[in-house]
């Protein structure tokens, strides 16, 4: 049996393969923007120096991370049903039983790339913004924060890969994302090679996007004023004149 | 300038400390850093403090400007006690919401500039108005830009502190305290960080600071600068100030012999 480009071709630009790109995609963004927020609070409870803050934190973090995620979409979909009803309602779908599971899981290890990325800014920095007089709350929010994401932004774009690779696991509580897209047809065709081929070819266009993403977003934590140069050298006289 | 002149017309008090410090006190991890310090500065005063490394000037200022609690005494801000308060016949601290608001009095400047990386300089200058003093963008913006004019920055106010050399982000971290109109300026070796090339226009912008009657401390160790500039002299050693005195006075004819063998080394 020889490699069939036609069939190839064919899944590449099928609905059903695109669809189910567009489902990874969908779980790996939703389940890391929960994974992010769960993440921060998880962090700061962990660099709290009250222990009613760090004692859930540590139990959060060492639950989550012992755990295999499998076993977490296995639970969210079969055993949360039974123990609570509302889950056992229409609106509980495998998509979001899957982000939700996946953003469990994958707030553990936010947590700890959030709260590295807030130990590594400068205690500087805080101590400049409270003598200014500055809350707690505002200290996080405009000094902290903003130099803790410029950190945290290249790990939590491997962890965003990672989660894409991950929602495949989510064909275990049946849900269509690409692998299982590409499983199905195997199993009627027995076409491997070409099916698979079709999802790598996904997979590398979703990481590329990704990464092409990152960069983008990093340039604009970059700090400098190479951008906004020429702005300023217009403002200057103008300034000036203003003043006199 | 006019800032100062209608500050001068508003306090009546002359006589009236602006930071008055009692028996303050400090320990880590049960080593006394802080014995008991006193200190007191009136309007438009300029007070220099010397000490050999180590020995807590560090710590004195940062207890004055709230940063941190002390273990003891009392601090006064124009006669009013701040950072503690008296509760059922004990002395507590306040909690950080009423010492942000008292913070807003004093302006800090650190010696590393601790400039926040990821605004431009006019932003850094902008950041206490807007988010303290709740001052609106554009107002904020003016405010700012005058401040860095006073210090000779105008030109350099889109520059993020990675672009400025260390004596211009010293410079910018002074117009962010001073944006704040605060009663009194604390200086915690502000040269010291710097190439020797740099230290003369910092140093220049709070000598016109101190000639335009700003309320100043000034832990430092250019002699030069406190013989010039300071009204008064301190000698900070052992957790307590050894020595005051006028410049004249502290550097010619020292009373202790602490103070004697301190200046020794300096010069
Ligand atoms: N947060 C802290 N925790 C524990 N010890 C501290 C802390 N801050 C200061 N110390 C100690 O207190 C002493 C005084 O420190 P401080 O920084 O106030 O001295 P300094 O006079 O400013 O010295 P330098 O001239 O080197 O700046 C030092 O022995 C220091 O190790
Ligand atoms: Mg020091």
């Amino acid at each position: 049996m020889l490699f069939d480009p036609e069939i190839f071709f064919q899944q590449l630009v099928s609905p059903e393969y695109m669809w189910g790109a567009l489902i990874s995609v969908a779980v790996a963004v939703l389940s890391l923007i929960l994974a992010t927020l769960i993440g921060f609070f998880v962090a700061l409870g962990r660099t709290s120096r009250k222990r009613s803050f760090q004692a859930p934190a540590n139990v959060y973090v060492w639950f989550f991370r012992a755990i295999p995620a499998l076993l977490v979409l296995l639970i969210m979909w079969n055993a949360l049903p039974q123990l609570i009803p509302i889950f056992s309602q229409d609106w509980f779908t495998p998509f979001i039983a899957a982000f939700i599971g996946l953003g469990l899981v994958e707030a553990a290890f936010m947590a700890e790339i959030i709260r590295s990325a807030l130990l590594s800014v400068d205690e500087g920095q805080s101590l400049a913004g409270r003598a200014l007089g500055m809350s707690p709350t505002k200290v996080m929010l405009k000094i902290t924060l903003p130099q803790a994401i410029r950190i945290a932004l290249p790990p939590t774009g491997n962890e965003f890969i990672g989660l894409v690779k991950y929602s495949s696991l989510a064909s275990v509580i049946s849900l269509r994302e690409l692998l299982t897209t590409a499983q199905v047809g195997v199993n009627i065709t027995f076409r491997y090679a070409e099916y698979y081929a079709a999802a790598i070819i996904y997979y590398l266009i979703i990481v590329t996007i990704l990464t092409l993403l990152q960069s983008m977003i990093e340039k604009k934590f970059a700090w400098t004023s190479r951008a906004t140069v020429k702005k300023s050298r217009a403002l200057a006289p103008a300034a000036k004149a203003g003043l006199s | 300038m006019t800032q100062s002149a209608a500050v001068a017309q508003e306090a009546p008090a002359v006589n009236q400390p602006i930071l008055h410090v009692e028996n303050l006190q400090k320990a880590y991890h049960g080593q006394e850093v802080l014995k008991s310090v006193d200190f007191e500065i009136r309007k438009g005063q300029v007070k220099a403090v010397l000490g050999p490394s180590g020995s807590g000037k560090s710590t004195m200022l940062r207890l004055m400007a709230l940063l941190e609690p002390s273990d003891g005494g009392s601090i006064k801000l124009r006669g009013e006690t701040i950072g503690t308060k008296e509760h059922r016949g004990r002395t507590v601290h306040l909690p950080e919401r009423l010492l942000a608001r008292q913070r807003q009095d004093i302006g800090m400047v650190f010696q590393k500039f601790n400039l926040f990386p990821h605004l431009p300089a006019v932003r850094n200058v902008m950041l206490g108005l807007t988010s303290v003093k709740g001052v609106s963008h554009h107002e904020a913006r003016e405010l700012a830009m005058e401040m860095l004019q006073r210090v000779g920055l105008e030109n350099r106010a889109e520059h993020y502190p990675s672009e400025l050399s260390g004596g211009q982000q010293q410079r910018v971290a002074i117009a962010r305290a001073l944006v704040l109109n605060p009663s009194v300026m604390l200086f915690d070796e502000p040269t010291s960080a710097l190439d020797p090339e740099l230290v003369g226009e910092v140093l220049d912008v709070m000598e016109n600071l101190a000639a335009d009657g700003m309320t100043m401390i000034v832990v430092t160790h250019e002699v030069r600068f406190a013989s010039r500039v300071a009204s008064e002299v301190s000698l900070f050693d052992g957790g307590v100030i050894v020595e005051q005195a006028a410049p004249d006075q502290f550097f010619n004819n020292p009373k202790h012999e602490r103070t004697k063998r301190f200046l020794s080394h300096v010069h």
